[in-house]
């Protein structure tokens, strides 16, 4: 039963959540192969923020397994800790930490998780900003900087820790229309260099850019899961048809 | 400034309005009760200087505070630490430390400070003296005489009424701290942990370095409001025959038979801390606002 296949990164097991009477995921099974990127699209409150958050244990599965780079995820508070630092995750509202600049949100970290000194952890970090393009904001504090660019921080923020696997839970649909491209052009430029992504969005044009595959979730399921080339164009299940023309003529 | 004499006579009028209503609006926001307070030390401290009961009393009373201020900063700084961790133990969703943080809230919430002073002083305090002694007899006899020795010789006298004042207070005012600890780490975002929680960081940690931070600079107002509450509320412990301003002035009443020179010079001396106090944390709270601009 508890083999798992090593091309995996992440292996999700029949896992259930349930919130009181309400079911979130019902009997949800995905493997992810390293350095692959996928997409989950799907009508809200259909679970996908629960999937993601099952995978770094934010939310512990009612019932099933994750799977994390051949090891199984349990309660334990010294392997979660351990399994999480090398998991990055980029939310929906930043979460950038509002008391500290924007060098110190991407040190903190790397010095309190990871133990690096001061210099160490600020060479790193004006590394990662460099990357998403805001080494000049390192000294701003989050609420003074662009949405846009805040969560190109909180992007940096999570690639510091050098981490096997990256989620991203609907990262630009807090954004104003202007701001979406260039946090998208980060994902892009991450999906290009082969890190291993799972994103939540509702950027259909991106997901066809960037998906190796894309899945179709529905009342906590997974519908479907194709290319984007066979899920955008000839979708199996009505419920993804239906899905998809209405995300498209809005 | 807007040259007079180049203003058209609708104009001009229109201006003399607005600055009769600018007068007007400042009149009415102007806190004349300050003033009133200004005068009512003012007038006291002329009283003080010229009147030789009221410097007789002064003088008198002035000794005790030390004892005042000594024991209100020793209660406040242990009852924020007692706070800050009952309140950790509040949010915590660890079901035994979260109940005992709510037992110890609420009891002490439910009880008249004045009555759990009396009960604090008078009964926990001398209770565990007892309990220590009655252990420390018990390890003697199991042959234990170094620890036995010493826990048995204490004695209840041996706790002073101004250390037994200072854990009065403590644990009345750690109860009031936690709530505001409380109220302050539940105005955090839940993202803020959440966001430390995914990076790896235990518990604590996310707590100690994300979330402490920020809801301590949201509170800190509270916090020092609290202060000035525990000055005023430190003149409960002259039940206790401690020696603070309150004290002294009972005293110095009772046997000059001076009340208005003994309770008008107290009350004026309370009030001029207090007022001081509360404009530096007015202060403090400004600085907050626009730091958070
Ligand atoms: N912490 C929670 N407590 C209770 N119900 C929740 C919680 N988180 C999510 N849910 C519920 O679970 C369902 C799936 O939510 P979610 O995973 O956030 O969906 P999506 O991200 O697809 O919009 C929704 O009905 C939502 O209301
Ligand atoms: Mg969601």
């Amino acid at each position: 039963m508890e083999n798992n296949n090593s091309s995996n990164l992440v292996e999700i097991k029949s896992v259930d959540k349930w919130f009181g009477e309400l079911q979130a995921l019902d009997n949800v099974s995905l493997n992810v192969p390293s350095g692959k990127v996928m997409v989950i699209i799907g009508p809200s409150g259909s679970g996908k923020s629960t999937l993601l958050r099952c995978i770094n244990y934010l939310e512990t599965p009612t019932n099933g397994q994750v799977w994390f780079n051949g090891e199984k995820m349990s309660g334990d508070q010294k392997e979660l800790n351990r399994h999480r630092a090398e998991i990055g995750m980029v939310f929906q509202s930043f979460n950038l930490y509002a008391h500290l600049t924007i060098l110190q949100n991407i040190t903190l970290a790397l010095k309190v998780v990871k133990k690096l000194d001061e210099k160490e952890a600020e060479t790193l970090a004006m590394e990662q900003l460099k990357r998403v393009g805001i080494a000049d904001k390192a000294d701003k504090m989050p609420a003074q900087i662009s949405g846009g660019q805040q969560q190109r921080a909180a992007i940096a923020r999570a690639l510091a820790m050098r981490p096997k696997l990256m989620l991203f839970d609907e990262p630009t649909s807090a954004l104003d229309p202007e701001m979406i491209k260039e946090v998208l052009d980060v994902m892009m430029m991450l999906a290009k260099e082969g890190i291993t992504m799972i994103i939540v969005t509702h950027e259909m044009g991106f997901a066809r850019a960037a998906a190796d595959e894309v899945i179709f979730m529905d009342h906590g399921r997974i519908v479907e899961r194709n290319t984007p080339d066979g899920l955008f164009n000839n979708p199996a299940s009505d419920r993804t048809k239906l899905f998809l023309s209405q995300i498209l003529h809005k | 400034m807007i040259a007079e004499d180049s203003l058209t006579p609708a104009q001009k009028i229109a201006l003399r309005q607005s600055r009769r209503q600018r007068l007007r609006t400042r009149l009415a926001t102007f806190p004349w009760w300050l003033v009133i307070v200004g005068l009512i030390i003012g007038a006291t401290l002329w009283l003080i200087t010229k009147s030789p009961t009221y410097s007789e009393a002064f003088a008198t009373i002035r000794t005790g505070m030390v004892v005042t201020l000594v024991i209100t900063l020793i209660s406040y700084t242990i009852s924020l630490l007692i706070g800050l961790f009952t309140g950790l133990g509040r949010v915590s969703s660890n079901i035994v430390s979260q109940n005992i943080a709510t037992l110890y809230v609420e009891v002490m919430r439910g009880i008249p400070m004045l009555v759990s002073i009396f009960f604090i002083a008078l009964v926990l305090v001398p209770g565990i003296i007892e309990m220590l002694s009655f252990l420390g007899s018990k390890f003697t006899e199991a042959g234990l005489t170094g620890i036995g020795a010493s826990l048995a010789n204490m004695n209840t006298k041996s706790i002073s009424m101004s250390v037994r004042a200072v854990i009065a207070l403590s644990l009345t005012y750690g109860a009031y701290s936690a709530e505001i600890f409380r109220a302050g780490i539940q105005s955090v975002p839940v993202g803020q942990m959440e966001a430390a929680r995914s990076q790896g960081m235990s518990y604590g940690q996310a707590m100690r370095n994300v979330v402490l931070p920020q809801a301590i600079r949201n509170v800190l107002p509270a916090i020092g409001n609290d202060f000035i509450s525990m000055l005023k509320d430190s003149s409960l412990v002259s039940i206790l025959a401690v020696r603070d301003i309150t004290q002294i002035a009972r005293l110095y009443a009772g046997h000059s038979f001076r009340y208005p020179e003994a309770y008008t010079t107290l009350s004026v001396m309370y009030l001029t801390m207090t007022m001081l106090l509360s404009l530096l944390v007015k202060l403090l709270e400004r600085r907050l606002a626009n730091n958070g601009k």
